[in-house]
C-alpha cells in the first residue's frame, strides 16, 4: 500500500481522535496500517513508546488473523487486551488499517467501542482517498 | 509501503533483515542497537523464546538523515529464520521497502541459505514483489571463521548458490564483531531511498 497524506488530513484525523476517544478519557489514541507503520496518533506517550508499540500492534493482529482463519473467520474486528490498571483496545477500520486505544479503567470499554467506531466512521475516507 | 506524512514531514520505511537462522540477523540489528547514537535510533523490542531464538520479530526504528525535506525514518525488523515459523516470515514481509538477506557463511549451512532465498522470493511473490526488483543486499556473515578449523563457503560458492541470478552488491561482515554490518544497512539504505524517491517523482504515490 502506498500512501501519502497530506498536514490538512493529518490535522482532521487528530481532531477527530481528540473528539471522540481522547475528551472520553483514553490516554493515547492511534492508527497504524497493516506493514507496522504510523500513522497518526494523539495523547500522552512518547514517540519511543509509540513506535515499538505500533510494530506489535500491527504484528499482534497479523497473528491474530492467522487464528482467526484456523477457526474459518477471515479476521477478528477488534481485540481487547485488560491490565490491572490500563488496557489496549484495537479496532480494524478496514484491510489496511487499525485504532489502537489505550485507556484506564475507569473509562468504560462500551464507551472506547463507541468511539472508536464513530471515529472510523468519520477517518476513513480521508485515509483511502 | 512506505508512508509518507506532509504534516511531519516524513517518510516512514520498512527494511526486513531475512535469512536462515542463526545466521546472525539479530546480531547484526543488535549491532546497531549498541553502537548507534540514541537520536538515530530508538527502543529495540525483541520476541524471543528461552534459548535467545527469534519468535516472532526484532524491531529498531532508525532516522537516518534528510531527503527532499523529509526525514527519512527506517523500521528495521528481523524475521524468525527457522523453517517452521514460515507464517510469521510472511506476515513481518507484509510492506516490505528493502530487504537484507543474511547468508550463513558456515558450509554445512549452504542448503539452508539456498532454501532461504527461495523462501524469499516465493514469499514476496505473495506481496506482489519481484526479488529482482526490489532494493535487496547480500550480506555474507561469519567471514570471521574463515582460515579456522571450521569449514566455510567461499565468496565464489556464496556468489554462485545466491547471486548468480540477481547480481545485487554483496558484503562479507562478521556481525559479532560488527564489520560489514554498517556497510550492508548503509547501501540498503541507499537503495530503499532511491526507490522511494524515485515513485514519489513519478506521482507512484
Amino acid at each position: 500500500m502506498n500512501l501519502v497524506l497530506s498536514g490538512e488530513s493529518i490535522s482532521k484525523i487528530e481532531e477527530i481522535l481528540e473528539k471522540e476517544l481522547l475528551k472520553n478519557g483514553v490516554k493515547h489514541a492511534f492508527i497504524v496500517d497493516a506493514s507496522g507503520n504510523l500513522i497518526t496518533e494523539q495523547g500522552e506517550l512518547g514517540m519511543e513508546d509509540l513506535l515499538p508499540l505500533a510494530a506489535l500492534a500491527a504484528a499482534n493482529f497479523g497473528a491474530t488473523e492467522r487464528m482467526a482463519n484456523i477457526i474459518g473467520e477471515r479476521d477478528f474486528t477488534l481485540l481487547f487486551h485488560k491490565g490491572r490498571e490500563c488496557n489496549i483496545h484495537f479496532c480494524r477500520m478496514n484491510l489496511d488499517f487499525i485504532l489502537v486505544t489505550i485507556f484506564n479503567n475507569d473509562v468504560p470499554v462500551g464507551l472506547i467501542r463507541l468511539g472508536s467506531s464513530r471515529a472510523t466512521e468519520k477517518m476513513l475516507p480521508m485515509l483511502t482517498a | 509501503m512506505a508512508f509518507i506524512d506532509m504534516k511531519r514531514k516524513e517518510i516512514q520505511s520498512k527494511l526486513v533483515y531475512y535469512g536462515p537462522g542463526r545466521g546472525g540477523k539479530t546480531t547484526n540489528v543488535l549491532h546497531l542497537f549498541r553502537t548507534m547514537s540514541k537520536q538515530v535510533c530508538g527502543k529495540m523490542v525483541t520476541i524471543d523464546t528461552r534459548g535467545d531464538r527469534t519468535l516472532f520479530f526484532d524491531f529498531l526504528p532508525l532516522s537516518v538523515g534528510k531527503i527532499m525535506d523529509l526525514t527519512i525514518r527506517i523500521q528495521v525488523y528481523t524475521v524468525p529464520g527457522q523453517i517452521v515459523y514460515s507464517d510469521t516470515r510472511k506476515l513481518v514481509l507484509r510492506g516490505v521497502d528493502g530487504v537484507v538477506f543474511v547468508a550463513d557463511a558456515l558450509k554445512i549451512q549452504q542448503q539452508q541459505n539456498i532454501e532461504s532465498i527461495r523462501d524469499l522470493a516465493e514469499n514476496l511473490k505473495g506481496e506482489k514483489l519481484d526479488i529482482h526488483s526490489l532494493p535487496l543486499v547480500l550480506q555474507y556473515n561469519k567471514f570471521d571463521l574463515a582460515g579456522t578449523s571450521i569449514p566455510t563457503l567461499s565468496v565464489e560458492e556464496l556468489e554462485y548458490d545466491l547471486n548468480r541470478d540477481l547480481g545485487v552488491p554483496y558484503f562479507k561482515a562478521s556481525a559479532i564483531k560488527g564489520v560489514g554490518v554498517y556497510e550492508t544497512l548503509r547501501e540498503v539504505s541507499k537503495r530503499m531511498i532511491r526507490n522511494i524517491t524515485q515513485k514519489l517523482r513519478e506521482g507512484q504515490y
